[in-house]
């Protein structure tokens, strides 16, 4: 599945964002895995609410990164949708 | 050699199991349920799990549901942020049960399945089992936890792979994980019986590649590879000592559930110690962390950074060393061990089935 600016992306039925205080990390836990996130992944995964589209994302960013941010969200969500743990509607 | 922070733990809370499977990787000698640790010691194990930076908890045996604690253990776990898996056989799996596991917050339920051919399922399990498991997958989809199957895959039921997929599609799996006999434990015992033909490993792959993009977004398909058909080893759990640790039900402590094979060396029991310090500090975890113990071809060998030397437990199950490359490796000439065992697995297949009473025998 090829990720463009138009796809909406929502976090896997079973896998869920939380905070790990013993490494002080926010963290992707699903059934058998883990991803340790930094920042950035973080705050891309917070805005996949599954209405908000890449386009939508990469703008919210944008203004906290200064700059176009479009290949990097494009890139990283494409990773996560190989892994099954982002789908796209 | 320092140590990171694990991410998993699989607890084995009893080795006590209805079923009989010959391909079980719980040691051939096992605990009986008079040894095993208490609710309390097994709370403490999971609060220092926490501590330590554990966010996976696997509920295992043997069958958990054989302990009555399960609900009060899944509980705890919760409240400390672990995300918890129950594997299970599905045997003692209630409604009743499900309904308070899932007040107690667990998550995630992995129910087995022995086959999709019934009569070959009751024969692999020692009984009947198959119209439990039927139900119970059932009530954990509708009670809406995650939902994972798990097939081991062998002789006798890897050529209905593609029947088994579409069996765990229409259960509503979210995930299956189809995996090929790794030989430890009973497995070894029964690896003759069990060893499938290199014409079934390729057929199986083929249909569950097939199968993998069919369902994908419905069904996330883990195909768990067959190591002794493989030309190099898997890189077992990321590194000894590295990611995940498995406490035993006597609170012996160990880097995998096929360490007990190592009989050269002493795993530290929970009784004893604080997790914390069996992670850090115990003889059994620094054995195989990092490099240093590595002989040749791996010392030398650009994949040491990728497969680690391979499996220490799978070392010295079949050369006695584990300090030796896993012979899986095609660049060790321990490869002869594997290629002979798969040149002697013909023949009918004749299993030793998976019974506590064999213990006394061993001795």
């Amino acid at each position: 599945m090829q990720l463009t600016g138009t796809s909406v992306p929502v976090l896997w039925r079973l896998a869920r964002l939380d905070f790990d205080p013993v490494r002080q990390q926010r963290v992707l836990l699903y059934p058998e895995g883990v991803v340790l996130l930094n920042d950035t992944g973080a705050a891309v995964l917070d805005l996949c609410d599954g209405r908000r589209s890449v386009a939508d994302i990469a703008t919210v960013l944008q203004e906290r990164y200064h700059g176009d941010v479009t290949a990097d969200v494009i890139d990283y969500l494409s990773r996560l949708v190989e892994r099954e743990l982002v789908r796209v509607e | 050699m320092s140590s990171n922070h694990p991410t998993t733990l699989l607890a084995e809370i009893t080795h006590r199991c209805p079923l009989h499977c010959p391909y079980c990787s719980n040691p051939l000698e096992m605990i009986r349920g008079d040894g095993e640790l208490t609710t309390e010691d097994w709370k403490r194990v999971f609060t220092q799990a926490r501590q330590l930076g554990v966010l996976q908890l696997g509920l295992s045996g043997g069958e958990p549901l054989v302990r009555s604690d399960v609900e009060e253990l899944a509980t705890h776990a919760h409240a400390l942020g672990l995300y918890t898996t129950l594997v299970t056989s599905a045997v003692g799996l209630t409604r009743g049960r499900a309904e308070k596991l899932r007040e107690a917050g667990l998550e995630h339920i992995q129910i087995s399945i022995q086959d999709s051919d019934h009569a070959v399922a009751d024969r692999i399990a020692g009984m009947s089992a198959v119209r439990q498991k039927l139900s119970a997958a059932a009530i954990v989809r509708e009670l809406g936890f995650a939902f994972s199957i798990n097939i081991v895959l062998h002789r006798a039921n890897i050529d209905r792979v593609g029947e088994m997929i579409e069996l765990a599609a229409s259960l509503g799996a979210d995930r299956l994980e189809l995996a090929n006999t790794q030989y430890y434990g009973w497995a070894l015992e029964n690896r003759n019986a069990l060893m499938p033909t290199r014409a079934q490993v390729a057929a199986a792959a083929d249909v569950a590649e097939g199968a993998m993009r069919r369902h994908r977004g419905r069904m996330q398909i883990v195909y768990v590879l067959p190591d002794y058909h493989e030309s190099y080893p898997k890189p077992c759990y990321g590194g000894w000592g590295k990611h995940y640790l498995v406490v035993a039900p006597d609170g012996r402590t160990l880097p995998c559930h096929g360490a007990t094979h190592i009989t050269t060396l002493r795993f530290d029991s929970v009784r004893d110690h604080a997790l914390g310090w069996i992670w850090e500090e115990s003889p059994a975890f620094q054995a195989f962390r990092g490099e240093a113990w590595m002989q040749e071809p791996c010392r030398t060998c650009p994949r040491k950074a990728i497969d680690f030397g391979g499996c220490r437990c799978q070392a010295f199950a079949l050369t006695g060393d584990a300090t030796n490359a896993d012979p899986v490796c095609t660049l060790t000439p321990l490869r002869t061990i594997i290629d002979r065992a798969l040149q002697e697995a013909e023949g009918p297949p004749a299993y030793r089935y998976r019974h506590m009473s064999l213990q006394r025998e061993r001795r």
